[in-house]
């Protein structure tokens, strides 16, 4: 072989992977995206049962019930609109009423959300980003909320 | 008193950088070999000087001075002594002062270590190491100043964030720094070629141990981070896409790539134009990692602060950096010279078929990555790219690399014999065919393509034993000459098999735990047992117990095999940290063989039932065993003497390389 038709061999697979690896992302793509929505984004948006999407905002005050067989019921709430979640698991370490909560799910029929994971970690200053921007958006946002626990005991800092 | 000094130092330190940064390239340009002398020693002086500054906070943490901000923090005077010592790393500013300590570092080994290296290109790359630490010196000193006062100190501390008061913090972001700042000699190199405008093979020589040191790091620092994740967490997930891991996974990708078109370029001089371009990605894609995690784009426990400037300074290095090299890379690339030639089937060609992949898979993780993000710049959806993606992206794209795996290193170099290597590792085939069946024989329910996941573990395994049994020739020889052979080999071939077979134990690991692991959720009282895969686990009791700056409660269990044998007991536990008002899960291990019970526990409920999630991870501990073997693979290369001894003496014969066209 020459060099040109060496190089062609080369550039010839090389292009050849990349055609297979776009078309998987692509495909891949179509089926793995999740949404993220507010409650008041479920309202508008209208979405349907069975659409699996991530449902973020606030663990709605004394919403959160115990149930059996580890079942918990809670409501998240963006200050607007409040949709009702079940979950069945042991709760994330930092789950708490009041304080954010990113739950990843679909609706059923009802209108009630199954939820099969719940992020609500890391930090207790913590609020998932989407969260907050959803917040601010239903104009519910409190500059506390991330750095309510933040605050130094001795006073202002710096 | 400490903290001014340090803050000091610190900006001393960034006065260097910039000294290293501009007279060294002054030097090159005009021929003053004075001005090309002094890289080395600033160098030695500017690490000396960001030493000082971070020894400067480590005194105020251990000391517990909570006048300075950023350890009353993070920091707690009843944490104990490696809790303080380790949350110096544990949040942002502290992380980028390990950062630049550690980039220094390298350049100080640079200074120290390249005494063979043409001055030219020494001189060069120190400047190019010292813009990247001027950038983030100034970084720190702008926007993430760790030495700040506060005006009346309190009494007490914040204590450290509860997931990262433990052992991992000590060994994961130390290790992982390493790994990245490591790739930034790569970088640094090439930049230095591209600027002096020719690069030949010694090139490769010189750079090939600091790239595959650097890649022994991350491959523990990702290792290590994945088993925190899994023990930490408390559902045992081993690796779950999330972007701050992708983060570290993509210079990863791309420095296996680096490691691999290195060899070609140091054995056959091909490829030249190619491995600068990776290794100028490589550390790209470290800087991106760094973005990603510190800039606050993500939120994840490894986003510490959320602070927009500090987002769009490192964006601005980001951008500065990446886009200047690639600018030059364009510009000066077309003036290196091409390399030699070679047969697609070949060695040539199987280091081209690993780098064709394993830079195609480091793209789908990219755009898996970073996709959401531009996504929400652009039309302000937001979406999230789950592990769905990657298992459809990424894994097909890895299973050809590994099955290509074991011929690679049976090929010649320039020519190739494919029927050969086949003929060679069918005693391989055979022992993966087995395996295939095996698990198709032991193991009932799993998805149907997990056995050949396990198969063509078993091939990469054994393809890399074949590679020394061919080499040695122990079976066709007597065993006195075989074993003479053996000692006689270049410790690069056996860390080359080293490091393949830890590939084939990783692989095996994640098929096993992914396919069969099986887990129980329930909640149960004292007395009560659960059954999980040939073992019963019984919750005997809780009770609490104290600790220094927290407190347990722990559920105390019996594991008896489904025969009634006694195995052991195990600890779950709930730790509540009243300073910071929260609890963690602190999961209770099990190791039988390479399979591992793991227990966790949540808060108990008001009748005395405690919720419990017991799972079964069979073959789990193989992934990390892997990622072992691999930087045993890479130690055992490093300390080949062509690496060390041999280095200088082609380069002097070689005084003056070829001038580019």
């Amino acid at each position: 072989m020459t060099r040109k038709q060496r190089r062609l061999v080369l550039i010839g697979g090389g292009l050849a992977v990349l055609a297979v690896a776009v078309a998987l992302m692509l495909n891949a793509f179509r089926d793995s995206i999740v949404f993220f929505n507010s409650p008041s984004d479920v309202v508008e948006r209208n979405i349907g049962p069975g659409t699996r999407i991530r449902l973020g905002g606030m663990v709605k005050d004394v919403s959160v019930a115990l149930g059996d067989n580890l079942s918990v019921r809670f409501e998240i709430t963006d200050g607007k609109t409040e949709v009702p979640v079940i979950y069945r698991g042991v709760l994330p370490d930092l789950f708490r009423e009041g304080q954010g909560v990113v739950a990843e799910g679909a609706l059923d029929r009802a209108g009630l959300f199954n939820a099969d994971t719940i992020l609500a970690k890391h930090d207790e200053t913590y609020m998932p980003k989407e969260v907050a921007d959803a917040l601010k958006k239903s104009g519910h946002w409190q500059d506390d909320y991330a750095q309510r626990a933040a605050m130094p005991v001795g006073g202002g800092a710096r | 008193m400490i903290a001014e000094l340090g803050h000091y130092a610190l900006m001393l330190a960034f006065g260097l950088a910039l000294i290293q940064g501009i007279m060294p390239v002054v030097g090159t340009r005009s021929g003053d070999a004075v001005l090309i002398s002094m890289a080395a020693p600033v160098a030695l002086a500017q690490f000396a000087f960001v030493a000082m500054a971070f020894l400067a906070l480590a005194f105020c943490y251990v000391t517990s001075d909570f006048s300075v901000l950023n350890v009353y923090e993070n920091s707690n005077s009843q944490m104990p002594f490696i809790y303080r010592l380790t949350s110096i790393w544990g949040n942002h500013e502290g992380s980028m002062m390990l950062w630049v300590s550690i980039l220094t570092f390298f350049g100080a080994l640079v200074a120290v270590f390249g005494t063979n290296l043409p001055a030219v290109l020494k001189a060069n790359a120190l400047a190019v190491q010292a813009w990247i630490a001027a950038a983030f010196h100034l970084f720190i000193l702008i926007t993430s100043n760790p030495f700040v006062r506060i005006p009346e100190a309190p009494f007490e501390g914040r204590d450290l964030n509860p997931i990262l008061q433990d052992p991992g913090l000590a060994f994961h972001p130390p290790m992982l720094y390493l790994g990245y700042v490591g790739f930034s000699i790569a970088f640094s190199f090439a930049i230095a070629a591209l600027l002096e405008g020719r690069i030949d093979a010694a090139w490769a020589r010189w750079v090939r141990p600091w790239v595959l040191g650097a890649w022994m790091c991350l491959t523990l620092g990702i290792a290590g981070g994945s088993y925190w994740a899994y023990y930490e967490l408390g559902w045992g997930g081993f690796w779950f896409w999330d972007p701050v891991e992708n983060a570290s996974l993509m210079p990863w990708l791309a420095g296996t790539a680096l490691l691999h078109s290195a060899v070609v370029m140091e054995k056959r001089g091909a490829l030249k134009v190619w491995t600068i371009l990776l290794a100028i990605l490589t550390f790209s894609l470290s800087l991106i990692g760094t973005f990603l995690v510190r800039s606050g784009v993500l939120t994840s426990v490894h986003a510490f602060a959320t602070d927009p400037a500090r987002g769009i300074f490192i964006l601005g290095i980001l951008v500065v950096f990446i886009g200047g090299a690639l600018t030059l890379y364009a510009w000066r690339a077309p003036l290196l010279k091409q390399g030699g030639l070679f047969a697609p089937i070949s060695r040539e060609g199987a280091l081209v078929f690993n780098n064709l992949f394993l830079t195609t898979a480091c793209a789908t993780v990219f755009v898996g990555t970073l996709y959401p993000l531009a996504l929400e710049a652009l039309t302000g959806d937001k979406i999230s790219v789950g592990p769905p993606f990657f298992d459809l992206t990424f894994g097909p794209l890895f299973i050809p690399l590994m099955v290509a795996m074991p011929f690679g290193p049976m090929l010649g170099w320039k020519r190739g014999d494919l029927l050969g290597a086949a003929q060679r590792l069918l005693a391989a085939a055979v022992l993966a065919a087995l395996a295939i069946a095996g698990a198709f024989a032991l193991e009932q329910g799993g998805p149907v393509l997990a056995p050949f996941g396990i198969g063509i573990g078993v091939f990469v395994m054994a393809g890399a034993v074949v590679d020394i049994v061919e080499r040695t020739m122990i079976l066709r020889l007597a065993l006195p000459v075989a074993l003479h052979r053996a000692v006689g080999l270049p410790r690069s071939a056996w860390g080359t098999a080293l490091a393949h077979f830890g590939i084939g134990v990783t692989m095996i690991g994640i098929v096993g735990v992914t396919a069969w692991g099986s887990e129980r959720i329930a909640e149960i009282k004292p007395g009560d047992s659960l059954e999980i895969a040939r073992y019963r686990v019984t919750l005997d009791g809780v009770f609490d117990r104290d600790g220094p700056n927290y407190q347990d409660t722990v559920g105390r269990f019996t594991v008896h095999r489904a025969n009634g044998e006694l195995v052991g007991n195990m600890e779950p536990t709930r730790r509540a940290f009243p300073d910071r008002n929260t609890s963690v899960t602190e999961a209770a291990l099990m190791t039988r063989g390479v399979s591992q019970l793991y227990v966790s526990i949540g808060d108990p409920n008001r009748d005395g039932s405690l919720p419990v999630r017991l799972y079964f991870k069979p073959e789990v501990l193989m992934i990390w065993l892997g990622a072992g073997f691999m930087f045993a693979g890479g130690a055992l290369s490093l300390s080949d003497r062509r690496l060390r001894v041999g280095a200088p003496r082609p380069a002097r014969a070689k005084a003056m390389p070829q001038p580019a066209e």
